[in-house]
């Protein structure tokens, strides 16, 4: 049921896992946050890292993306090690972390103008008025992100991680403080990026969002994986279903969407839940 | 990656400086309080103050200087402060670029922000009637000195940039900065101090700086204390800059 590691040859970069972490610790003085973390990620899959606060989600995704030192293990990111290339490491690489990354003083097309400067890529202005569009945020692209919604900051924080288009991604609780309607534009988002061959790797503590997301999820406890898997694997791992008769009451989630009466099914994030957003505050 | 080093330390530095033009209340309280001690210094104090055969103004004003220097850095420990806090510095260190960069576009920021709030205090003191007949060597002489001053405090200004705990802590280490001119030749011979004060104000940066500038300004030799005060400087410069970086990688690691 549970993916056995297996030790694939290295010799085939296209079949080689976009992402490889083997036997990784992490101690923060007493606290032994990572305590031998396996798992691979294929090339262009959504793979959720699930775990609750303090797990050492956020320490797996530091140490990928060459912020922080592993104690013991290795882990390859795009076929090249952590500690030994980072800088190879980093060509490769987005990370979009916990907290949105942008500048609040510079307007939206300023930070993905700046980003794409520093990536060293010709034509930075086209680059970031192309993203805007593709992110919904042509209007506000020239008004200081300051006063953008969490949703908002949300989007263009992974628009600036799409610069350059870097094999592999890295989302931090991409959507924790995020109201419903910027969850599933941010959700929209992910799936256009794995679909044209990013590969993804996602924290969450949301259960749902895995469930939507995730080709693959993996569960961090106690500074281990214990289950791995797609979601099918992991639900075959409790007692076969067994049928039963429920009375089915509509949840919260169906209540507000029927209620706000957009965006919970329309396919792409659009203008009107982005000045629908707008309104409400940033998420801390 | 060290080739793009100038590059990417360019387009950083374009960053901070337009927080520096979008803030310019920034430039402003950092030239405020300055200017207010020249005014009183000069108009309150000054009958009663010693200065020789010199103007009051042009006696207070390379004091004056210092500690426009001294509180203008503390916005580059807050703009460092600030980007810490949020997620925009992981996301420089975890990019292919010159990472160093990031470090030298708060400094150099800090270095045109400082030249600015300098250039309005001086403007000012020219109102108030300061008067030098410095020809442009000694002028250059002094701008290099206050750069130099400037570029030592500002890499002091960064290890609490880096390291504080809170935005309170990050900026509240420039004040005695700010008080250590008043402990110095700057406002008062320190020959009509006590003592162990006297041998305190003879003996620390300010003095033989502030001694440079006025020296240059009212066209007389330097002397030996130039060498002083660039020894000061330079000093200062290279123990904040190994404590700086010292602190950075710690940080990153």
């Amino acid at each position: 049921m549970l993916t056995v590691m297996s030790i694939s040859s290295a010799t085939d970069q296209a079949q080689a896992p976009a992402i490889q972490v083997r036997g990784l610790e992490k101690s923060f003085k007493e606290v032994h946050v990572l305590r031998g973390v396996d798992f691979e990620v294929a090339p262009g899959a959504i793979f959720a890292l699930l775990g609750s606060n303090g797990a050492g989600k956020t320490t797996v995704v530091r140490i990928l993306s060459t912020l922080l030192a592993a104690d013991a293990g290795t882990a390859a990111v795009n076929g090249f090690d952590v500690a030994a290339r980072p800088a190879d490491v980093r060509e490769s690489i987005s990370l979009t972390g916990q907290f949105a990354a942008v500048d609040e003083i510079l307007t939206g097309r300023e930070n993905l103008v700046l980003v794409a400067r520093l990536r060293h890529l010709a034509q930075p202005g086209a680059i970031a008025d192309s993203l805007l569009t593709r992110f919904s945020l042509a209007e506000a692209g020239g008004r200081r992100v300051a006063t953008y919604s969490g949703g908002m900051r949300r989007r263009l924080d992974i628009a600036m991680s799409l610069i350059g288009n870097p094999p592999v991604i890295f989302l931090d609780e991409p959507t924790t403080g995020l109201d419903p309607e910027a969850r599933i534009e941010v959700w929209q988002a992910v799936r256009e990026l794995a679909r044209g061959g990013t590969t993804v790797l996602l924290t969450t503590q949301y259960l749902d969002e895995a469930e939507q997301l995730a080709d693959r999820i993996a569960i961090l406890h106690q500074g281990r994986i214990i289950v791995n898997g797609t979601l099918a694997e992991l639900r075959a791992l409790l007692p076969p279903a067994k049928v039963e008769y429920v009375e089915k009451q509509p949840s919260l989630e169906d209540v507000f969407f029927a209620v706000v009466g957009d965006s919970a099914t329309s396919s792409a994030p659009s203008t009107s839940s982005t000045s629908s957003t707008s309104s409400t505050s940033s998420k801390e | 990656m060290a080739t793009h080093f100038v590059g990417d330390t360019a387009v950083l530095t374009g960053r901070t400086m337009r927080h520096v033009t979008r803030s310019p209340d920034t430039i402003i309280t950092t030239a405020i309080m300055p200017i207010a001690i020249m005014l009183l210094f000069v108009y309150v104090f000054g009958g009663a103050i010693d200065s020789g055969s010199v103007s009051s103004v042009n006696y207070m004003l390379p004091g004056i200087l210092l500690i426009t220097i001294a509180s203008g850095i503390s916005y580059t420990a807050f703009r460092l402060f600030t980007d810490m806090q949020g997620g925009i510095f992981e996301r420089f260190q975890s990019m292919p670029i010159a990472r160093p960069g990031v470090l030298w576009a708060h400094v150099l920021t800090s270095l045109a922000a400082n030249a600015i709030s300098l250039a309005v205090v001086i403007g000012v003191a020219f109102a108030m009637g300061f008067r030098s007949g410095a020809g442009p060597l000694a002028w250059l002489a002094v701008v290099g000195i206050l750069l130099l001053f400037t570029l030592a405090l500002t890499w002091i200004a960064v290890i609490p940039g880096l390291t504080a705990k809170s935005i309170d802590g990050a900026s509240a280490f420039s004040y005695p900065l700010i008080f250590l001119p008043f402990i110095s030749s700057a406002f008062v011979p320190t020959r009509t101090m006590p003592g162990p004060v006297r041998a305190f104000a003879d003996n620390q940066p300010v003095t033989s700086i502030v001694n440079t500038i006025r020296a240059l300004f009212a066209q007389q030799p330097v002397g030996s204390g130039v060498w002083t005060a660039l020894a000061w400087c330079v000093g200062i410069l290279v123990v904040a800059y190994v404590c700086a970086n010292i602190a950075y990688r710690r940080r990153i690691s």
